[in-house]
């Protein structure tokens, strides 16, 4: 499997008797962003956050199948929970900072995890270096995080993933919630990221799916429909479903 | 024709509103003067400093506040050391580890032990809670402040409980997500981010439940063993302001010192238990703009 970091393999998931994805086969190489975009309710979401076992969260979710980080089984009765969210980051849809300083947003992970007191302070600066946002909040790290705006709110929440080094990067419609500016900069910190990370990012975004993706994957009703070079998603893709959703006729 | 009519009623029901209205605030502002007014009487009688500062509360002879303060103090003191850790771990574990269906069940029944009259509580107190006291610490009878404080706790413990869990329950659950996203453990994000996310919730919380605790008169009158004097520990019998008022009144003569003295003791009380009341109704309040 060389040079695929993230992958499932037949994956079924519901919420009670409902069936959310349907049967998805899907391998997402190393180094590289890949994009699932889909008209809203596909599931890419639901799909995104089952690689990081948020759906822990929910009682009547129900997961049948495998999913794997390399060869580690995500799902694995003897693996921690807390070790694959360590491994597998995740920055949500709506910026989320902690109740609490810049600072502590990021030495909040960190303190978990139990990384050595004396290193805290330089990871923090690497991290926060990383996402372009050092030099904005250099000054005022105790300042709360809530006090920025929404841009750098979602910068800072990428920092707290990156600070922990992951091995992938999950980001669910990470700039849905920010003006263009913003969404601009993100992207570019996107493209940075994946010389170092695994990054799958859920957009509804073409355009951004077009600009940041190498690989693309079109979800819909729960099922992978295609899945090919961003390239061939957006110039000639193959599956009608395709051509018609990236042709703006539904969604 | 129809028409009149409707607006006679409608300017009728309006006039009746603003009748109730008034009335309540009318009562308050009368409770509050009576109190007041008797309580300068008293101290036209008695100087205010021997009255905050001396040690006796023997009426005719001494009027001392202090004994009783005291008392109060303890009692309530105590009753909140047992109430806070078990009401704000109770409400966590409702809020975010119980199932679903055992939180349907527990919740009605922790408020439901609002609804037990204090006269019932205070009699666990003489023929449970005390001899079960006095058995555990070797003492003659149970009938102290420990006693009390017992069963304040278990009085104040659904109001702590009830709001404390819709604090926790208001914290967004993004919050949760994120913690939990980094890798942090249930009990970590319980600890350091929803506990505190919701902390101004949990101070109402507890100023309410005070406020239940010190305002309390018939358990601690059963309870507690009603001794006016100065208590050096939990184990000793103490006596309320509440319980003196409530001991005291039926007895005393009108219009004398000592009828003045339950009203000046009374007065100290409502401007203690306003003052909790309106930190808890402030951090309440904050709670409420910050979720909203």
């Amino acid at each position: 499997m060389d040079g695929i970091k993230l992958r499932a393999e037949n994956l079924n998931l519901y919420f009670g008797q409902k069936q959310i994805l349907k049967n998805i086969n899907i391998e997402f190489p190393k180094n590289q962003v890949t994009s699932l975009i889909g008209p809203s309710g596909c599931g890419k979401s639901t799909l995104l956050r089952s690689f990081n076992r948020m759906h822990d969260l929910s009682p009547d979710a129900r997961i049948e199948g495998k999913l794997f980080l390399d060869e580690l089984d995500l799902y694995g009765r003897k693996n921690s929970v807390t070790d694959i969210r360590k491994r597998i980051g995740m920055v949500f849809q709506k910026p989320n900072p902690l109740p609490k300083s810049i600072y502590e947003n990021l030495s909040y992970a960190l303190n978990i995890h139990n990384y050595p007191k004396q290193d805290i302070p330089n990871l923090i600066e690497a991290a926060l270096r990383e996402s372009f946002l050092w030099d904005e909040v250099k000054d005022e790290m105790k300042k709360p995080a809530v006090k920025l705006s929404g841009g750098q709110q979602q910068r800072l929440c990428i920092a707290r993933t990156v600070v922990l080094r992951p091995e992938v990067i999950l980001m669910d419609e990470p700039c849905s919630a920010l003006d263009p500016i913003s969404t601009k900069k993100i992207e570019e910190l996107i493209l940075k990221l994946k010389e170092d990370f695994t990054i799958v990012i859920v957009t509804h975004n073409m355009q951004q799916a077009q600009r940041i993706s190498n690989k693309v994957a079109f979800m819909y009703l729960g099922e992978l429909i295609e899945y090919d070079t961003s390239d061939t998603i957006f110039k000639h893709p193959n599956n009608e479903l395709t051509q018609r959703y990236i042709g703006g006729y539904f969604g | 024709m129809n028409t009149v009519k409707r607006e006679q009623i409608d300017s009728l029901l309006k006039f009746a509103f603003k009748g109730a209205g008034l009335l309540t605030i009318t009562l308050l502002g009368g409770i509050f003067f009576m109190l007041f007014a008797n309580s300068i009487l008293f101290f036209l009688n008695v100087p205010p400093l021997d009255f905050f500062t001396g040690s006796q509360w023997d009426p005719e002879n001494h009027y001392s506040i202090f004994p009783l303060l005291v008392s109060t103090f303890w009692v309530a003191l105590g009753s909140m050391l047992i109430a806070v850790p078990l009401g704000i771990f109770s409400a966590a574990y409702l809020s975010e580890m119980a199932p679903k269906k055992l939180q349907i069940v527990l919740k009605p029944i922790i408020e439901m032990l609002a609804a037990i009259p204090s006269v019932a509580i205070g009699f666990l107190g003489i023929v449970l809670v005390g001899p079960g006291l006095a058995q555990i610490f070797g003492i003659q009878n149970g009938l102290n402040a420990l006693n009390g404080s017992i069963l304040l706790a278990v009085m104040a413990l659904p109001t702590i409980v009830t709001i404390s869990e819709d604090a926790i329950n208001a914290v967004p659950k993004s919050h949760r997500e994120a913690s939990l996203a980094l890798g942090a453990n249930k009990w970590e994000t319980l600890f350091k981010v929803t506990i505190p996310a919701a902390f101004p919730g949990l101070i109402a919380a507890v100023m309410l439940g005070l406020g239940r605790a010190l305002g309390e008169t018939m358990t601690v009158l059963m309870a507690t063993g009603n001794s006016a004097a100065i208590p050096k520990g939990f184990l000793d019998s103490v006596r309320t302001i509440t319980a003196t008022i409530a001991i005291e009144m039926g007895e005393v003569p009108y219009q004398t010192t000592h009828y003045y003295s339950l009203f000046a003791i009374a007065a100290i009380l409502f401007l203690i238990t306003l003052a909790v009341n309106f930190t808890g109704e402030f951090f309440a309040n904050r709670l409420r703009k910050f979720h909203s």
